[in-house]
């Protein structure tokens, strides 16, 4: 019977695991939060020179790791597939998954997922050598076209060429060196995939001006970060992180002038973001009263975040377009922190 | 069980059941059992109950719903408003085809790097055994990207690439070739086809049954071939050749018409059948070294020519040793075709087990059923070769 024990120990534990505190807790117990992320996409996220992450998505992660640890840095990157991602969230491997991943219908209904918020607007666009003379996706009739798999992106290239009445050879990809491969190597003529990761892989070619990314998009990509069913405080918690970088940045609060505004600043809706007030928005999420600020003071604001990472001082060279803050002609718009 | 009846007699306890030997086993081998089963249940009710609270459903109605994706090398019709399910059959036949084409072509090569490895000639044998220590010795996946590698960059693109002969163009999008279009009354000539098969079979029985009874050999195999070649040929040209040829042109981005191989396609039969060849070779050289040489000296001494010692001698004491290895190498390169995603090659594991099982969500529904399938195929090739493994085995008289 000795040699039974433990089976049925291991037995019990595997029983056991089934119950969790909420995710909250755990991250605070564990002192870290695991963030999915891409396996590397430049602006978005990837390993810097230096081994540190840094893009668009990795700032979200951060921003939540600032909300509820107090420090941006506490952050354990996991890079995971696009087909892996929505499995290693829903086991519980990572608490919150910021990877480019398009918000749909399908996704959010059926997966037992939440999306917390767009982080990017996106759309598909298509890439062409300029050598090809190709001004118009309208002219791609009988082209392959690199796809990577996986993706929403193989739906919207299948319907586009349908619609209009188009053919073409799908040349499956797994990753996007391998369709960089593909695509140098003349495998196929085109290379479909969201707006912005077009920028980031033209951003790596040997002669980025060869290329040519075709006026059309052909889809809407909202890409954000997503949690699981069951634990509605956490997706307010990762929600919020969001929409307070929208906030602080509408209301010209930047990880610069932070401090020197909250010893100043009246309004109302700046002291809610700098942890001053007594309304302790902060104590309705679980969380410290200077969660907004931690999020500002070592992560900025969106355009902070925005402008470091794919604007047009960086190699994606993306303009805000869609963007940009409802005030400035673009559509994204947070809720008010009141 | 007499050995229990003579126990009966006695009083039985936990304790008598417990110190004999027999029943104890019996009792441990229960137990793990039970053990085993509590294991597997419990992993299943936490997967269900885990999938229950996150309100994910469980269920293959999704096969019934449009893929709405694209797949470039299709055996059957297929367009992206077909179901899931027709997605994973294009995946499937396209195992299949690369499975058939590579165990052919692996066969083919193990049995002539094996036999050429026994070769008395110095170089033709070393240069074997460089091709298996070399091939045998790096990941069948590394093979995969470099055949891939060297056919999409070595190769020219459509509009820079010439046609070798009239109607065949080697582009790195595929090699294109003129393929003929079967016309009105092609139908005979399958017919014919089979007749001629159906005959040479027939006709070989016969010469082995003149040879039996009265010592005269038929050279069975080549009247055979000549008919199966022959009748269908003369079937062709009485129809008047019902048949047209489509040569591929380049129109646009890419030629059009024709038969095209994808380089996807090419690249993983290569680097599979050159693998698994090795393996083969290794096989067929140890089967071959197993016949003792005194089998080849008495055939000798019997006055059987060499051709037919190999033949009727060599060979088939050789195939016993050789065919149950050579099924595991068959279901090795079978399986070793899952590896196509790598180079998006549109097999079982990128229709059905990637891109569908994306669309949809459902990892576990979708796992299944290419799990399901694997092992059938399998089951079914061991099957075949086990049937054939009983009629070389060794035979108790």
């Amino acid at each position: 019977m000795k040699k039974l024990l433990p089976i049925a120990v291991s037995l019990a534990a595997l029983t056991a695991m089934n119950v969790s505190a909420s995710t909250l807790e755990d991250v605070q117990a564990r002192g870290v939060l695991k963030c999915g992320v891409s396996t590397g996409l430049a602006g978005f996220a990837a390993p810097n020179d230096s081994g540190q992450w840094e893009g668009l998505d990795v700032d979200l992660c951060r921003a939540v790791a600032a909300a509820v640890l107090g420090d941006s840095e506490k952050v354990e990157y996991v890079p995971l597939t696009s087909k892996v991602r929505f499995e290693v969230l829903k086991s519980g491997e990572i608490d919150v998954l910021s990877r480019v991943t398009t918000w749909t219908f399908t996704r959010d209904a059926s997966l037992g997922l939440n999306f917390a918020g767009v982080n990017y607007y996106d759309g598909q666009g298509f890439m062409v050598p300029k050598a090809l003379g190709v001004t118009s996706a309208k002219d791609l009739d009988g082209a392959s076209i690199c796809i990577q798999t996986g993706t929403t992106t193989e739906l919207n290239a299948a319907e586009y060429f349908k619609l209009n009445g188009m053919t073409y050879e799908p040349v499956p990809v797994e990753t996007s060196a391998e369709g960089r491969s593909n695509y140098i190597a003349g495998r196929c003529d085109v290379y479909t995939t969201d707006a912005s990761a077009l920028a980031a892989q033209r951003s790596v070619f040997e002669d980025p001006t060869a290329h040519v990314v075709l006026p059309e998009i052909i889809s809407k990509e909202p890409l954000g970060p997503v949690v699981r069913h069951g634990d509605d405080q956490w997706l307010d918690i990762v929600k919020w992180s969001h929409n307070v970088m929208l906030n602080a940045e509408e209301l010209n609060i930047t990880s610069k002038n932070l401090d020197e505004r909250g010893a100043n600043d009246k309004d109302p809706a700046a002291q809610g973001l700098l942890g001053t007030n007594e309304a302790k928005l902060g104590a309705m999420l679980g969380l410290d009263k200077k969660w907004a600020y931690n999020i500002i003071k070592q992560v900025g604001n969106y355009s902070e975040s925005f402008e470091r990472n794919v604007g047009k001082e960086t190699a994606l060279k993306l303009d805000r377009g869609l963007n940009a803050l409802w005030t400035n002609g673009g559509i994204q718009y947070a809720p008010p922190l009141k | 069980m007499s050995g229990t009846q003579v126990q009966e007699k006695k009083t039985v306890t936990l304790g008598s059941l417990w110190r004999d030997k027999k029943s104890r086993g019996v009792i441990l081998q229960i137990f793990a059992v039970i053990v085993i089963l509590l294991f597997i249940g419990n992993i299943v009710s936490n997967t269900v109950e885990n999938l229950d609270r996150l309100g994910v459903k469980v269920g293959f109605d999704f096969l019934t719903e449009p893929a709405n994706y694209d797949i470039n090398q299709t055996l059957i019709e297929y367009d992206s408003s077909d179901t899931h399910f027709r997605a994973g059959l294009v995946g499937l036949l396209n195992t299949l085809l690369v499975a058939v084409c590579g165990i052919v072509v692996a066969t083919f090569l193990g049995f002539t790097a094996g036999v050429l490895r026994l070769s008395n000639n110095f170089v033709l044998s070393r240069l074997m055994q460089v091709y298996v220590e070399i091939t045998r010795n790096v990941p069948v996946l590394l093979q995969i990207l470099l055949w891939h590698g060297i056919l999409i960059h070595s190769l020219p693109v459509p509009k820079k690439a010439e046609a070798m002969f009239e109607g065949f163009v080697l582009t790195n999008r595929g090699a294109y070739m003129p393929q003929p279009i079967p016309q009105e009354g092609f139908g005979w000539v399958w017919i014919a086809l089979i007749i001629a098969i159906v005959g040479a079979v027939l006709f070989k029985k016969y010469a082995n049954k003149v040879q039996i009874e009265t010592g005269r050999l038929i050279p069975a195999i080549w009247i055979g071939a000549a008919f199966i070649i022959g009748l269908p040929l003369i079937t062709f040209l009485l129809m008047g050749s019902p048949i047209e040829i489509s040569y591929p042109e380049l129109k646009g981005f890419n030629y059009k018409g024709g038969f095209v191989i994808k380089p996807e396609f090419m690249a993983l039969w290569f680097a599979l059948s050159i693998y698994t060849g090795a393996f083969i070779a290794e096989i067929v050289r140890a089967g071959i070294q197993s016949v003792s040489h005194g089998q080849t000296e008495a055939a000798h001494a019997l006055g059987i020519r060499p051709d037919f010692t190999m033949r009727l001698v060599v060979i088939p004491q050789a195939l016993r040793v050789i065919i149950p290895p050579l099924i595991s190498q068959y279901l090795n390169l079978t399986k070793n075709s899952s590896l196509a995603i790598a180079i998006g090659y549109m097999d079982l594991v990128a229709t059905i087990g990637g891109i569908s099982l994306n669309q949809t969500g459902r990892a576990l529904e979708s796992m299944a059923i290419v799990l399901g399938v694997y092992l059938f195929i399998s089951l079914f090739i061991s099957g075949l070769m086990n049937i054939y493994n009983k009629r070389v085995a060794l035979v108790g008289r």
